[in-house]
């Protein structure tokens, strides 16, 4: 197995908000959850809030730390933020005092910290491009609808060519309509740069239309990785050409079945590791 | 058409209520100040003349008697004031004397005064303002320090910066500084400890060193914090130059009201206190757009 990118026994606890609870104690919000992304693939995954998916990908960002275990990209341990793994957050997290443009140039300039100014902005311009932005460049983040703004935030991460690409709910606070244009956008740029994408989301058609595997959360605190499913349909895929799909109904009932029942897991043993679990078709 | 015209109207109102209040004052402060009239009839010429030599009457350019303005007591009327503007105003760039300069310089010097201890005060004020916000620990250890210290009228300072620089010209300058340090620190402070997480983890994110994340990222994020507590200190120095100016001797418009009220020349007095009021308008007025370019819609 390529292991690109190896979360190894992970877990995470927080001190207990209990006041009942003695000194020191503390709450796993989630542990020994061990899987890996190969390279080039696109992962998401689901749980319910408090499942600490969102913990997961801030350690994978470098944000936080885990309690156990150890998250490793290339082989190598990640311990704090850094250009290799760029996040697209769900409050967009752009600068209101600098425009479109001068936010994604802030990260290109970081990467190319050798490039002429000129090149600098030929790149940012290229990406703002690539994102439908030509017209938003010159504007600051509160004069952009929220889609708008997230394009900013995929461009920013995209300019940089990430080895490993974090989406943390990146489509939670945009509206449906835009929701749509712009996951198309996510698909092309990432069908184009091939990069690692490891996504966070509630939504589980976003996650079936986007994803080559959707790992599925237990309920937290103390969560834990129920299973992982392989999304088996071919691509490019259309919100249209899903809809039609009998394997993506299966998918979408199967996953709406686990969060709906109570995201417990299903296997009665414990495997040692969680092995990918393929849906039959 | 009605339409513009009414809107004139209604855009200009407030002025014209303005000019209506203020033309109501001056109305009031002439008739309350209004010297009354000699009447030399009911006196004798002998009178008159101990009178002259007294110097209660004097005769005016059509020779007949007048009481002598600058013997009678009360407040000067708006006319005496308006006269002492537009002679203090013609030779504003004028110096008589080593203490007798024109009004132009004595704006001058005191805006020279004002500047130099509010910039520095600010640069001292944000670079520990920051310090103290990136760090808790810091901000919990400090903390007390400021509080104390910050209650302290910055004239209570002055005789112990008198010893301490045996300058008046930088004692005074050294006022201004102690007025204008503590609402920028404080505001500076929070300002940064309160932006937010997200812009910090971009800045990690995309591994920008402690000085580019300072210009880019967390000063401009806490501008609109820093430049309210820049506006607390810009008036609190103002007001602290005026005293400071009097109490040292040092030249400027401070100094002119209490030099003026030691000529006993209560115009001269009320002179002063129009030109503190229009330097501290303009001031505040040319703050206030450059504090504009500063600021930023948050999300």
């Amino acid at each position: 197995m390529n292991k690109y990118l190896y979360i190894d026994h992970v877990g995470r606890a927080y001190p207990s908000l209990d006041p009942d609870a003695p000194r020191g104690a503390t709450v796993d919000v989630f542990s020994d959850v061990t899987f890996e992304l190969r390279q080039g693939e696109f992962m998401s995954m689901i749980g319910h809030s408090g499942c600490g998916k969102s913990t997961l990908l801030n350690i994978l960002a470098g944000f936080d730390q885990p309690t156990t275990g150890g998250v490793f990209l290339e082989g190598k341990p990640i311990t704090k933020p850094g250009l290799e793994r760029m996040v697209v957050f769900q409050s967009f997290a752009l600068m209101p005092w600098l425009t479109a443009f001068e936010n994604v140039r802030l990260a290109v300039r970081q990467a190319h910290p050798d490039w002429p100014a000129a090149e600098i902005d030929a790149w940012t311009h290229k990406y703002l491009d690539l994102m439908n932005l030509t017209n938003a460049a010159r504007k600051r983040p509160a004069f952009l609808s929220g889609g708008m703004r997230q394009r900013v935030g995929l461009a920013r991460a995209f300019a940089v060519n990430p080895k490993l690409l974090l989406l943390d709910e990146p489509f939670a606070q945009i509206d449906a309509l835009t929701r749509g244009s712009i996951q198309d956008e996510l698909m092309r740029m990432w069908q184009e740069t091939r990069g690692t994408v490891f996504m966070v989301t509630h939504d589980v058609d976003e996650a079936i239309l986007l994803s080559d595997r959707i790992a599925l959360m237990t309920n937290g605190p103390g969560a834990e990785l129920a299973e992982i499913v392989e999304v088996d349909i071919p691509r490019p895929r259309t919100r249209a050409s899903l809809i039609d799909d009998p394997r993506y109904m299966k998918l979408r009932n199967h996953i709406l079945q686990f969060l709906v029942s109570g995201a417990r897991r299903a296997a009665p043993a414990k495997p040692p590791t969680p092995s990918p679990v393929a849906v039959p078709a | 058409m009605p339409a513009p015209l009414d809107k004139i109207a209604r855009s200009c109102a407030p002025y014209a209520i303005s000019l209506v209040f203020a033309l109501l004052f001056i109305a009031v402060w002439a008739g309350a100040t209004r010297q009354p009239r000699f009447d030399a009839s009911a006196h004798s010429p002998d009178q008159l003349e101990l009178m002259e030599m007294n110097g209660d009457i004097v005769r005016d350019e059509q020779g007949a008697w007048q009481f002598n303005a600058a013997k009678t007591g009360g407040l000067p009327g708006p006319g005496a004031v308006w006269d002492k503007i537009k002679t203090e105003t013609g030779e504003a760039f004028v110096k008589k004397g080593t203490n007798d300069h024109g009004i132009g310089w004595l704006i001058g010097y005191t805006l020279r005064r004002f500047f130099t201890g509010f910039v520095a005060a600010s640069v001292v004020a944000i670079l520990l303002g920051v310090l103290i916000g990136l760090s808790p620990l810091l901000f919990k250890a400090l903390n007390p320090f400021i509080q104390l210290l910050k209650p302290i009228s910055p004239l209570a300072w002055m005789p112990l910066l008198l010893y301490t620089v045996k300058d008046p010209f930088w004692t005074a300058i050294l006022v201004v500084f102690m007025a204008s340090l503590w609402p920028t620190v404080a505001n500076t402070a929070l300002g940064v400890s309160n932006l937010r997480k997200d812009y910090l983890r971009v800045a990690a994110m995309v591994e920008m060193s402690f000085a580019r994340r300072l210009f880019t990222v967390i000063l401009p994020g806490a501008a609109p914090t820093i430049i309210a507590g820049l506006r607390i200190s810009f008036g609190s120095a103002l007001v602290a130059v005026v005293p400071a100016e009097m109490l040292l001797g040092e030249l400027g418009i401070g100094y002119l009201s209490w030099i003026e009220w030691n000529n006993l020349d209560v115009s001269g007095v009320l002179f002063a206190i129009i030109v503190v009021g229009v330097v501290g308008v303009a001031l505040d007025f040319a703050f206030s757009r450059l504090a504009a370019r500063f600021t930023y819609s948050e999300i």
